[in-house]
């Protein structure tokens, strides 16, 4: 019988918690600047993407689902990224 | 209704994860959320120190243990789902009451945050930081509460010992539901807790 328990996805839930230190480590340690900016967009829609691929089974769905989310996790933040750093 | 053997259930090649309404709904809230994420860019830019210094008012060390619970609600929602798929209802049952804990959890501590602020003097009137805070973070945590009825509804069907695919796909739905609040709530913690 397989077992409940996954190994990608306990892997996908530790990667989150490292990539939330690594975030709040970065605004810690460097302060207000663009660089934090920079680290703390990029490491919340890298978190968004590993819930959507792998905690809601995006790698499975169809493509229009998948391409759909992408735009999202790629277009938002470098939107914000304009807009925080102009 | 018959259900699939457990072999056949596991690793589809290529389907949508739950019922196509409820990715209508999650991509739709998603871009609603999006506009919320760049009022707070535009909040940032318009004032930098200000924003940093409204930021310094909340309680970073509560706003991580959120983002810890919540995404761990988000894996025992995932091994809900797989459970739930396996036809092992009770592993199904305590994964999603898990999940329905932690959920109560986040919430309890957002109400703690809230009154830690108001009681500071920091309310939705102080400035746009704060306005922008507690709505967004109020509009969130609202969708938490509306988690819960969600999880409650799928808690009652991974109880039965037998799924069909559209018991399934409703279990799907919903974690997919559960797994947007944790994902908007990534980027909220972001903006609000650690940019300036």
């Amino acid at each position: 019988m397989p077992a409940v328990v996954d190994r990608t996805l306990i892997a996908v839930w530790a990667a989150l918690l490292v990539a939330t230190a690594v975030s709040v480590g970065v605004h810690e340690g460097l302060g207000p600047g663009p660089t934090t900016v920079l680290v703390v967009v990029a490491v919340a829609f890298v978190k968004i993407w590993l819930v959507g691929r792998y905690f809601m089974e995006l790698r499975h769905a169809p493509a229009v689902l998948r391409r759909l989310f992408d735009a999202y996790v790629v277009v938002v933040p470098v939107v914000l990224a304009v807009v925080l750093l102009a | 209704m018959s259900a699939a053997p457990p072999a056949e259930r596991e690793a589809p090649v290529s389907r949508t994860p739950g019922e196509t309404g409820i990715w209508i709904f999650v991509l739709g809230d998603m871009v609603v959320f999006a506009v919320c994420f760049v009022v707070l860019a535009v909040t940032y830019a318009h004032d930098r120190a200000a924003y940093a210094a409204d930021q310094q008012a909340l309680h970073l060390g509560l706003g991580i243990v959120n983002t810890v619970v919540l995404v761990t609600t988000s894996l025992t929602m995932a091994l809900a789902v797989r459970a739930a798929r396996l036809a092992r209802p009770r592993t199904a049952v305590r994964l999603v009451v898990a999940t329905m804990a932690g959920a109560v959890v986040f919430a309890a501590v957002k109400v703690v945050e809230y009154t830690d602020l108001v009681v500071a003097g920091h309310t939705a009137r102080s400035d746009d930081f704060f306005l922008y805070y507690f709505c967004f973070t109020g509009l969130h945590l609202l969708h938490v509460v509306i988690g819960l009825a969600v999880l409650g509804g799928v808690l009652r069907i991974v109880r039965r010992p037998v799924l069909g695919r559209a018991d399934l796909s409703l279990v799907e739905s919903g974690a997919s539901y559960w797994h947007m609040v944790d994902l908007l709530w990534l980027v909220l913690f972001g903006l609000l807790y650690t940019l300036g």
